[in-house]
């Protein structure tokens, strides 16, 4: 019989964890990319994102991300996926503000197409902070089938993310 | 009309001055008697030769006990003027005291190419038998196929041409139609013959078919003027033909060969159910981006064996749905049906397919078949019918992270036609649409193992995706097991039982 699951359990075993750390430059706003063998991306908050650490609360959660593109107006359709939102590597996907007044923006991560978005984090902010890897996921991308291998190559692994978690601690030590 | 009167005289003449066969003279002169065809060749020749000859022609229908005769003399005759390839030798016929005719040259026919000549003759039909009983298939009745070369169909053309500009000068008609068709014919000929040697009738709808696909190199060129030669044929002026083509067609220095005799048989399905009993094979080969990734599969662990016994060519499994490849199927086992492609061997008594059956069974433990059957084409699509389960019956090992008693799953039991939402899962999201579907599970029975794990044996609406109402999918299924029991919830083992009384059913 099967010992307790790796990276949390439930859905998110049969996918493989890439990480983007201090995105835009700005410390410890990671962001790790969930990508399934039949390529599908989930994007979510990393353990290390200022959002999931103790004493925040999300105040509002906003898809629009300018005056004229929200995310929430992506609609895909059919087995090709037509008509979903172009994403590259920079995309916003949402921004989150905490009650401390800080604004989060939310990036792809990867270059692909959006499929959908989590609308459930926009009635329920807490399960983004309880589930950040599972059930308070931000989007599902569906990378080009010919960049599938390419897009994480600019992303961590597991362990090199590990890596940088151990140097960040020691740094502020 | 069935034979040949006064009035045909001029046509036999014109057509045999030109060098034209006498079983096409037969068909030009629509000599509907298949008999009269069947006569030895050369009996056929000494015949319209002396026909022309006589003033008052009768009939060679009528004309019984000379034929008789001159069939008796021809079957203690061997035939010696075949080479290896069944090719004439252009050599004239050897003086021999039985002939009939002395010092006669066998000319290609204009028209036929040899078809009706050579190919009529016991060497050929022989050596059509000798493959057909070489390729060692059963069967119980044969139909005969023939391919053409394009350019009989020009001679054909032309020689219908020629033989109607003369009966214009009688004030005569002759519609294209109202010749005997060459591979009529030959059909007249030679199934007889085919039938005597394979000591089965020929029959138009057998599933045995034998084909023989003739060629003739000498004069393939000679069609060339157009391009797709049967269209061309129904559209072009007689005029724009006869400047292209030569009326009466030239006289060949060759016969046709005969390029390839195949046999085929055709295919037999083979009905049963099967149990899977492994979690590590899929139910058809899994191939991801041409490489192989697992080395087995249902299909095959069945296929294999039947391909062997009924020696076919190739097969096509389908099946009642199908189970994903680490899920186990269970219960009366799903219904599948295999098509053989040209089988050699057709003919199973019940007692053999038990045999057969036992050796797919004792082969591997991953698999097992039971009433394995010969079934027709027909039960196959009954099978596909059956598909449309309203209900599906599982068994899923469940795992939770935080631990769980007793009491804490014993609720489950209780929920009765629990309705879900279920986005398309991930897992399959990159091929199918996006979309929500309503599904539904009927009943829960939960089986306490341990502080973390619980078996979970459901009923459940067909379609509704078992692993994501587990693990929830990033909470894209709702409600999920994990939610009603308000922790992380993973499925580690999935079975299926498929209950269905389809082969059953034709047991009886
Ligand atoms: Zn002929």
């Amino acid at each position: 019989m099967a010992a307790g699951r790796a990276g949390g359990g439930g859905a998110a075993r049969y996918f493989t964890r890439w990480y983007k750390p201090d995105v835009k430059g700005r410390p410890c706003e990671d962001f790790c990319v969930l990508q399934h063998s039949n390529r599908i991306c989930v994007i979510t908050l990393a353990e290390a994102h200022p959002l999931l650490q103790n004493g925040k609360t999300i105040k509002s959660i906003n898809y629009q991300i300018s005056p004229n593109c929200s995310r929430l107006q992506n609609k895909v359709s059919g087995k090709s996926k037509r008509g979903a939102q172009f994403l590259t590597e920079l995309a916003p996907l949402c921004r989150i503000s905490s009650t401390d007044g800080e604004e989060y923006t939310i990036y792809s991560c990867i270059r692909g197409r959006l499929i959908e978005v989590n609308e459930s984090i926009l009635s329920n902010p807490a399960i983004l902070q309880e589930k950040p890897s599972t059930e308070g996921y931000i989007a599902v991308v569906l990378p080009k089938f010919e960049e599938s291998k390419s897009i994480t190559q600019g992303l961590l692994t597991q362990k090199e993310y590990e890596e940088v978690l151990l140097k960040r601690h020691n740094n502020s030590a | 009309m069935s034979s040949l009167t006064e009035k045909d005289k001029p046509i036999v003449q014109l057509l045999l001055n030109t060098g034209t066969c006498p079983r096409c003279i037969f068909r030009f002169c629509r000599v509907g008697s298949q008999t009269l065809y069947r006569h030895p060749y050369k009996d056929l020749t000494e015949f319209l030769k002396n026909n022309q000859q006589q003033e008052d022609a009768a009939g060679f229908g009528v004309v019984d006990p000379p034929c008789k005769r001159i069939r008796l003399e021809h079957t203690e005759e061997v035939p010696d003027d075949l080479n290896q390839n069944g090719v004439l030798k252009h050599v004239p016929l050897v003086n021999d005291d039985s002939a009939a005719v002395e010092n006669s040259t066998v000319e290609v026919c204009n028209v036929c190419l040899g078809i009706l000549q050579e190919f009529c003759e016991a060497d050929f039909v022989k050596r059509v038998c000798e493959k057909v009983k070489s390729a060692d298939y059963q069967f119980t009745s044969f139909v005969f196929s023939v391919s053409l070369p394009p350019q009989l169909s020009v001679r054909e053309r032309a020689a219908w041409l020629l033989v109607k500009q003369e009966m214009g000068k009688l004030g005569l008609s002759l519609a294209k139609d109202d010749i005997v068709q060459l591979k009529e014919a030959y059909k007249w000929i030679i199934h007889p013959q085919l039938s005597e040697e394979l000591g089965v009738p020929a029959d138009g709808k057998s599933l045995f078919e034998v084909s023989v696909v003739f060629a003739h190199p000498e004069t393939d060129e000679e069609c060339r003027f157009l391009m797709a030669v049967m269209k061309a044929l129904e559209k072009i002026k007689e005029e724009d033909f006869l400047k292209h083509f030569p009326c009466p067609p030239s006289s060949p220095k060759n016969l046709c060969v005969a390029l390839e005799i195949q046999c085929n048989n055709g295919a037999v399905f083979v009905a049963g159910r099967y149990n899977k009993y492994s979690r590590n094979l899929p139910q058809t080969p899994w191939i991801i981006d041409g490489e192989r990734k697992l080395e087995s599969s249902v299909e095959e662990l069945i296929s294999e064996h039947l391909m062997a016994e009924f020696k076919a060519d190739s097969f096509n499994f389908s099946s009642s749905g199908r189970e994903d490849v680490d899920v186990r199927t269970l219960g009366n086992g799903r219904p599948f049906a295999i098509e053989l492609v040209n089988p050699r061997r057709i003919h199973f008594t019940a007692e053999e397919m038990k045999e057969l059956q036992q050796t797919i069974n004792n082969s591997s433990d991953k698999i097992r078949v039971r009433d394995l059957q010969l079934v027709t084409r027909e039960a196959i699509g009954r099978m596909k019918e059956g598909e449309e389960e309203k209900t599906k019956t599982y068994s899923a090992l469940v795992w939770t992270d935080k631990a769980i008693q007793k009491e804490d799953i014993a609720f489950l039991d209780d929920i009765k036609e629990l309705k879900l939402d279920q986005k398309t899962p991930l897992r399959v999201l990159h091929r199918r649409p996006l979309a929500v579907r309503c599904r539904i599970i009927h009943t829960m029975k939960s089986e306490y193992i341990d502080e973390h794990h619980f078996r979970l044996h459901l009923k459940t609406q067909a379609g509704t995706y078992i692993k994501e109402f587990v693990h929830g999918d990033f909470g894209r299924t709702k409600p999920n097991i994990g939610s009603l029991l308000n922790r992380t919830a993973d499925i580690l083992e999935l079975d299926v039982e498929v209950i269905v009384d389809w082969a059953r059913n034709r047991c009886d």
